[in-house]
């Protein structure tokens, strides 16, 4: 049992507390302190993320008390996979907000490692209860972190968040309390073992709170119906705010991924394939919606905004058609979206910057400070969101096409080519507003911030680098796709000792 | 006791839904409220209920189950700190924005221009 697995938990909770004592006038010393604290979160997400790479799944019991008694982390290729990416993401946006952000409100840095907390958490537990608990953390932290900044857009946003995450949170503990009711057990593993052999009544229980549980991860995944708060919180966010966030739709979708394949998993008998074919549909409706909505938006932050809600369904794609070649494009292209929109998020906030009052709105202002670097990073950005070639949208979508079989191959290509088209015209009509037609003078209040540019950079750059070695990456969420799909050898580890 | 329980958890779920329904931070609150309340007496319940029993194991021939009961402390302390910061976090909205609606905005208001 090696105690590296506790540490993403563990540590951005300490680095939190012990933040929120520094006061906000020493800025230089809550600077370090985080930014240390995100490169070390980095260092550690690697190593577990090439124990993870030795196979196997890692086993953390809290206090040495075993599973299904105790609390345990968990720790597989997935969830190593998405500690690794949150953990890049929250460097680069960490050194973004360091640049000035962070002091636009209180208490930015310490508020931003418990959501660290909470995100690391949830993709760790092996409990459902813990998960709650994860979730409710990462919320908080997100309440505040959103109205960072304040402003009578962000209150307005935040009310929606707050309002519908608690109700969310409420079922969740429905769904939840109905598990323990059933099975007597909270373990995810302990629960698939349950719902395997589940009969009659004990199984339409179960699917209920299956059902419920997917409606609460659906609101944080942000899948049609549940999706109202989403464009409206994103865009309103703090740059650096809206790119962490890129990485909150992921834990939903997380989430699900858990549900589906452990669960409710493939060999669980009556209840296999849970809910797969209503996912399919719904993640189509989300990707269509969701590039309309981009097409339709008046700002370059609520496009992007609605970009997320494409991400959204394609990822969503993926995970109900549930096969292995369908989860390998969805981790690829998981981490693409996380990436690439948390990029273009922090790029929207460098070219709002240099566009005096107009800020995102997407009309005529006037020219750039800096056009040829936003303007070259756009162009990178939106030819990878887009899907087009050579970058890792591409790689991402063409994976997920070929993945498709059956009747949902026909669906799946026209709906994601068509996303991908609507997409495309959305942003290349964003960039001839932003970057060709201006009128008048530079405004005189434009900045640009080199610190800040190399944070997009590295992140929007990041659609590059995922070509380039899009072999070994790709190998690794296949082989993360294989083992989540025999979770045989995630119950073993669990009550085999 | 099932019944009434049950009859318990209906009603504030009942009161709780068409509270959350009013378009008005502060009914939304209690709303919320009554809805977590519901809640937590389901969580509790659904340890079966039992009167008069111990929960600790191995002290006597028949226990109460402890879990719901941790369960259900926990989800009341972030209940209740959630439903601090909501309260907190409507007064400052109807501060700033000058109304009590959770849209930010009246509707009828709209209207004049």
């Amino acid at each position: 049992m090696s105690h590296l697995i506790v540490v993403p938990f563990i540590l951005p909770l300490l680095i939190g507390a012990l933040l929120s004592w520094v006061k906000d006038e020493h800025i230089s010393l809550q600077r370090n302190i985080s930014l240390a604290a995100s490169l070390a979160l980095l260092v550690v997400a690697l190593l577990l993320l090439s124990m993870a790479e030795q196979g196997g799944v890692q086993v953390y019991s809290m206090g040495n008390w075993h599973a299904p008694f105790g609390i345990v982390l968990v720790l597989d290729r997935l969830s190593a996979l998405l500690l690794a990416t949150t953990a890049m993401l929250a460097l680069w946006v960490n050194f973004y907000a360091v640049a000035g952000d962070d002091q636009r409100g209180r208490n930015f840095h310490a508020l931003f490692q418990f959501q660290l907390a909470g995100i690391n958490g949830a993709f760790l537990t092996g409990d459902l209860f813990n998960l709650f608990v994860c979730f409710e953390i990462l919320l908080i932290a997100s309440y505040t972190l959103l109205l960072h900044g304040l402003g009578a857009e962000r209150l307005r946003s935040a009310v929606h968040y707050v309002i519908l995450n608690l109700v969310g949170s409420s079922l969740f503990l429905l769904g939840a309390g109905l598990f323990y009711g059933v099975a007597g057990t909270l373990n995810m593993a302990d629960l698939a073992r349950f719902v395997a052999q589940a009969q009659g009544d004990e199984q339409y229980l179960l699917q209920a709170a299956g059902w419920v549980l997917l409606l609460v991860f659906g609101l944080k995944a942000a899948f049609l119906p549940l999706h109202f708060w989403l464009p409206r919180a994103y865009a309103s966010a703090t740059a650096p705010v809206a790119a962490l966030f890129a990485i909150m739709t992921k834990v939903g979708l997380y989430a699900i991924l858990r549900m589906t394949t452990l669960v409710f998993g493939g060999q669980t008998g009556a209840a296999a394939g849970f809910g797969l074919d209503v996912l399919f549909v719904i993640a189509l409706l989300t990707m269509m919606l969701g590039a309309i909505g981009a097409f339709a938006a008046g700002t370059l932050h609520s496009m992007l905004a609605y970009l997320v809600l494409v991400s959204v369904g394609t990822l969503l794609a993926g995970i109900s058609m549930g096969s292995e070649a369908a989860l390998t494009a969805s981790l690829y292209y998981l981490l693409h979206s996380t990436w690439g929109i948390a990029g273009l998020f922090l790029l929207a906030d460098l070219i709002a910057k240099q566009r005096g009052k107009l800020k995102g709105i997407l009309r005529t202002g006037a020219p750039l400070l800096t056009p040829a670097r936003l303007g070259a990073l756009f162009f990178v950005g939106a030819v990878a969101t887009a899907g087009l070639p050579p970058f890792s949208g591409f790689v991402g979508k063409l994976s997920l096409l070929q993945a498709a079989q059956g009747i949902q191959q026909g669906f799946l290509w026209v709906t994601v080519l068509l996303a991908s088209l609507v997409v495309l015209l959305a942003l290349s009509r964003a960039g001839s507003v932003l970057f060709w037609q201006h009128t008048g003078a530079i405004d005189e209040h434009a900045r640009f911030s080199t610190p800040a540019f190399v944070s997009a950079v590295a992140l929007i750059g990041s659609g590059v680098l995922l070509v380039i070695f899009a072999e070994p990456v790709l190998a690794f969420c296949q082989a993360s796709a294989q083992q989540l799909l025999q979770p045989e050898l995630y119950l073993q580890q669990l009550t085999g000792e | 006791m099932e019944l009434w329980i049950a009859c318990a958890i209906g009603g504030l779920v009942f009161c709780g839904v068409y509270l959350i329904l009013r378009a008005r931070t502060f009914p939304v609150a209690l709303g919320l409220t009554l809805l977590s309340y519901a809640i937590n007496i389901f969580l509790f319940s659904m340890g079966r209920l039992k009167t008069g029993q111990p929960a600790v194991i191995g002290t006597s021939a028949s226990y109460t189950d402890p879990v719901p009961q941790a369960l259900v402390l926990t989800a009341i302390v972030i209940g209740f700190a959630m439903t601090a910061f909501l309260l907190i976090l409507s007064l400052r909205a109807y501060v700033i924005l000058g109304t009590d609606h959770v849209d930010g905005s009246e509707k009828n208001k709209q209207e004049a221009p």
